[in-house]
């Protein structure tokens, strides 16, 4: 039998789509894992990302904090994670938790660096006009800044959450759930057709994400800058910058 | 917590898969770089095939690394080609859309000035184009060097065999959290990976002093 109908036959298989271990489950699980890592880099990125971007203070500690974070390997991260997470819950401190902590590191750098970037880059004429008009630095960072540094802003969350997808995978070599399990345990079983079952799930899950979210980010674009050429929106998203999955 | 007495034992190991980890990145970031670099010489010339071949590298670049070596282990078996095919993939991203930034940041001007000394196509690209966009170049081997140290870690995967320091993350979490190993994988990889940005942040300043500035923005 060849790779092909091996990796059709396991997809199709019903067995595969019912049950705590069947493609369903698993898809749940990843999604699961990965957005709740996106929410805690959220969390912790995006705010000091705006407030570095609408200060313009402490932008070289915000880009010596990214580059470390991609330069950090994320089994790396798992492996040197584990002796704190097994605090904090001796079963899943040994599989999920740390993988969860390396997704964060790896989130952390693109949210950052587009935060602040988008909004630095925004025009500064713009900001002074409603300054002296008289609104709130709050205002101007969610009124002005904001709204016309949305599509980068976006651009960062989606390579980011894409990355996440990604890696999340590893947290299967460590014994965690996702559609990293299909990949680890066909290795194991020495089952070519769920690998490559599973390689076609997962890259069609980070495709979809990258798709969904990049539609988003267009979405995003403020009417006002959408004509072609209007140079408002720097090209600073990183196109698909790095990951350490 | 940490048992010294198995680093002690196991030097010779870890210079050895140190040795390999360096060995693996840079060969993938070498043939990648070779690709990249023909592909965006064609991408700049023939600006129609850019998107195209930024849009197939970008694809690549998403499918999770895990998926594409376990994939290719039933293709090209427990060999070398496995580890390094999906480092070479990887880089293409982020070398051939910087080498072809790089070459776009070429000032209008310049490029006539050139013309207008006589240079052929050839000789502008080699005098002039190429070593103006040398900064970005950098910035991209630099992107593409550390995210390759990273990756060579989840080679480990694909066998004993393979996976630098990464392997030892690997066999001491099948020891059962066996610690010390895992550290012995992890923290010298991150110093490696660390080590490596540093090194291209100099090669940077030292290959051009008359853009200091620019090269390092470019890689943030």
């Amino acid at each position: 039998m060849n790779l092909l109908t091996e990796t059709a036959a396991w997809l199709t298989n019903p067995a595969q789509w019912a049950g705590q271990f069947g493609i369903p489950n698993r898809l749940l699980e990843h999604i699961l894992i990965a957005s709740i890592s996106l929410a805690i880099a959220l969390v912790l990125a995006l705010p000091a990302g705006l407030a570095v971007g609408h200060t313009g203070r402490g932008a070289a500690a915000a880009a010596g904090l990214a580059n470390l974070g991609r330069s950090l390997p994320s089994l790396a991260v798992i492996a040197i994670a584990i002796p704190v997470t097994v605090l904090v819950d001796p079963v899943l401190g040994g599989t999920v938790l740390p993988t969860l902590v390396a997704m964060v590191v790896l989130a952390i750098p693109p949210i950052l660096v587009n935060a602040y970037t988008g909004i630095a880059e925004v025009d500064r004429d713009l900001v002074e006009s409603a300054r002296g008009m008289g609104m709130r630095e709050r205002e101007i960072l969610a009124g002005i800044e904001l709204p016309i540094a949305l599509p980068v802003v976006l651009g960062g969350i989606r390579s980011a959450a894409v990355q996440i997808v990604a890696t999340a995978t590893l947290g299967a070599i460590f014994g965690s759930g996702g559609l990293g399990r299909f990949l680890v345990d066909g290795l194991a079983q020495n089952d070519d057709g769920q690998v490559w079952g599973g390689v076609v799930l997962v890259a069609g899950l980070a495709i979809a994400t990258e798709v969904a979210l990049g539609l988003l980010e267009r979405l995003a674009r403020s009417p006002g800058l959408r004509t072609p050429g209007a140079g408002a929106v720097p090209q600073m998203a990183p196109p698909s910058p790095l990951r350490g999955a | 917590m940490i048992d010294w007495g198995w680093l002690a034992g196991h030097l010779d190991a870890i210079a050895y898969r140190t040795w390999q980890h360096v060995y693996l990145a840079a060969l993938g970031v070498g043939i990648g770089f070779a690709i990249s670099f023909v592909l965006a010489l064609v991408a700049a010339r023939y600006r129609i095939l850019y998107p195209p071949i930024s849009a197939l590298a970008g694809i690549l670049f998403t499918i999770p690394s895990l998926a594409l070596f376990a994939a290719l282990i039933s293709i090209t078996g427990f060999s070398v080609v496995t580890a390094e095919v999906p480092l070479v993939l990887y880089t293409l991203v982020i070398l051939v859309r910087n080498i072809v930034a790089g070459l776009d940041a070429v000032p209008a001007e310049v490029v006539e000035a050139a013309d207008g000394m006589g240079h052929s196509r050839r000789q502008r690209l080699w005098r002039v184009e190429l070593p103006l966009a040398l900064p970005l170049i950098v910035a991209g081997l630099r992107l593409a060097t550390v995210s390759t140290i990273g990756l060579v870690t989840i080679t480990a995967t694909i066998s004993d065999a393979f996976g630098g320091l990464g392997h030892f993350i690997l066999d001491g979490y099948h020891l059962g959290y066996f610690l010390t190993e895992m550290y012995a994988g992890a923290v010298p990889s991150i110093v490696l990976a660390l080590a490596a940005d540093a090194l291209f942040v100099r090669a940077q300043r030292r290959i051009t002093p008359w853009a200091r500035t620019r090269a390092t923005e470019a890689a943030a």
